[in-house]
């Protein structure tokens, strides 16, 4: 894995509103990209903000290396990223990057996806990696209501099977993520477990995956300052004592975190 | 092309700008963005006798021009520094300065002296913002007494170039700052973070699992000026100047204050290239008021 990091201004080619609060932002890099791997972020600097200081980090979205074009989702969530959210075609937009330890690759396709919200982004990546490897995964999505899951046409392209739970029963199977059918199936059907999302939603994956006796892999959002391993803001606990998000992690076998 | 050599107690500085431990690591992870050698020094994360965990999550808290931490001096202790990070670090080619911390006086004193035997670190900063644990959890920095008995007692163990890193949490930084110098300092770093606190309203709780941190980024820049300004006039040792350093003219401000050097801290964090931008902004500011060499600004401050 490249261990070299960048600091570069992108120009941005387009910003794309998939709801109110939700966006994506196409970006262009000024030479040709580095290694990139599923799981990794970028930390973007928020330019004219004064109510904000620090950089924003997201997980990548997609990568197309050919064309040199970074894609990230965002969610409008404060002052930053709603600024972020105002930038426009051919605006400049600084990022560090490619930051952090990526998702690890399966020796085969039979893996479950799992994600919410935001979370779907480091899965998009995933998924879109996995299909250049020649895999095709399958993914579980939750949401509170059928009308918050978006880009379902691009996952139904890149998974071989898209299971839905949405909480109000307006889309899927009723409930949770963890109340799909699919982890009654017996035997269970996959090798590991992918998950992204808010951090109820990981903790309760990272449970029944345990029962179910499958490896899981989560990615974190913790708040970091610097994303690049120097500030010990974004730490999390595990069996070998404080790691960082942004270096160690945001990926973690759940196996080494302490959670119970 | 003007010097931007300066010499703090016969170390000679290529320039004026080091970075400020806990914002930089060990160095290593700077190293993945450009080559170190460009730098004056890096003051490096701070160590400890025993390894500290460091406080639990949430350690940060973003804050208008600023942000507080409350990291707890995550570190592996001094054993560990030596073993492993030192025989990696010590071949960057810029000054290595180790940023000394502890909570009792004897723990200062077990590092200070293990320190010293490592020959390519020429330099301590003695973090005396620590709790004293044997004082109610007082700050060694914040009572003239206990600030000259820390610098004292590292003093009889270190013998090369003893810097102590003052409290800005102090009514008097000019006593405390001739407290170390009584206690044998032979230079003073200044600021240290000023303490602070963040409130979620929604949640209705403290952001930081601490509750209170430390407050750094340009925020302080002001406190930091003034207490620069005010420990050049009352000592005579050499200051090294730090606290919302984000630019060139930011680094110029403080050397007319009274710094001879300067730490850039939490501004490596929204650009890791800040530093050399730094130095090469003040070659700018020397070369276009055809300044010579950057030590005649060393307190240059011009007040009637």
């Amino acid at each position: 894995m490249n261990l070299k990091k960048l600091v570069q201004d992108f120009s941005v080619i387009k910003n794309i509103y998939l709801n109110p609060r939700h966006f994506i932002l196409e970006l262009s890099a000024p030479e040709p990209l580095p290694e990139i791997l599923p799981g990794q972020f970028v930390d973007i600097l928020v330019e004219n903000s004064p109510s904000t200081f620090l950089r924003r980090p997201f997980s990548i979205y997609a990568v197309n290396k050919d064309q040199n074009i970074i894609r990230l989702l965002v969610q409008v969530r404060g002052e930053g990223t709603k600024k972020l959210g105002q930038l426009r075609e051919n605006d400049k937009v600084n990022l560090i990057y490619p930051l952090g330890k990526p998702f690890s690759m399966p020796e085969d396709e039979n893996v479950l996806l799992v994600g919410g919200g935001v979370g779907i982004a480091p899965l998009m990546f995933l998924s879109q990696h996995l299909n250049s490897l020649g895999m095709r995964p399958d993914i579980l999505i939750g949401s509170r209501t059928g009308e918050d899951i978006f880009e379902m046409d691009l996952f139904r392209n890149q998974c071989r099977n898209v299971f839905v739970t949405t909480e109000d029963g307006s889309e899927g199977e009723t409930g949770f993520v963890t109340h799909h059918s699919i982890f009654r199936k017996d035997p269970f059907p996959y090798k590991r477990i992918y998950c992204c999302g808010p951090d109820p939603m990981m903790h309760a994956v990272a449970k029944l995956a345990g029962k179910l006796e499958t490896a899981c892999e989560v990615s974190l959002e913790n708040f970091m300052a610097c994303g690049f391993g120097v500030c010990l803001c974004c730490i999390t606990p595990t069996v070998s004592g404080n790691q960082r998000s942004c270096i160690e992690g945001p990926v973690f076998d759940t196996k080494i975190l302490k959670w119970l | 092309m003007p010097d931007l050599s300066v010499n703090i107690c016969g170390l000679n500085f290529k320039n004026p700008v080091t970075t400020a431990s806990g914002t930089f690591g060990y160095g290593e992870e700077f190293a993945n963005f450009f080559d170190l050698g460009q730098l004056g020094g890096i003051f490096v994360k701070a160590v400890t006798g025993k390894n500290r965990d460091g406080n639990a999550y949430p350690r940060m808290a973003e804050t208008p021009s600023g942000m507080l931490n409350s990291v707890g001096l995550q570190n592996k202790g001094v054993d560990n520094f030596m073993k492993d990070i030192y025989p990696r670090i010590k071949s960057f080619n810029t000054h290595i300065l180790v940023n000394v911390s502890g909570s009792t006086i004897e723990e200062y004193v077990e590092v200070a002296e293990k320190i010293n035997e490592l020959e390519k670190i020429p330099g301590i900063e003695l973090n005396i913002s620590c709790p004293n644990v044997k004082y109610g959890g007082m700050a060694f920095g914040t009572v003239p007494a206990t600030a000259t008995e820390v610098t004292r007692a590292v003093r009889k163990v270190y013998k090369k170039v003893l810097m102590v890193k003052l409290s800005p949490n102090v009514t008097n930084i000019a006593e405390m700052a001739k407290a170390v110098v009584d206690g044998g300092a032979d230079a003073i770093t200044l600021i240290n973070t000023l303490l602070g606190m963040s409130i979620d309203a929604e949640k209705r709780t403290p952001i930081l699992s601490t509750i209170t941190g430390g407050l750094s980024g340009p925020a302080i820049k002001p406190v930091a000026l003034r207490m620069t300004w005010q420990v050049y006039k009352a000592v005579k040792v050499p200051i090294v100047g730090m606290g919302g350093i984000m630019n060139a003219t930011d680094a110029i401000e403080f050397i007319l204050a009274g710094s001879s050097a300067i730490q850039v801290g939490t501004a490596n964090f929204i650009d890791p290239f800040v530093s050399l931008k730094i130095i090469e902004g003040i070659e700018q500011y020397l070369i276009r008021h055809k300044i010579g060499s950057v030590k005649e600004l060393i307190g240059g401050l011009q007040t009637n």
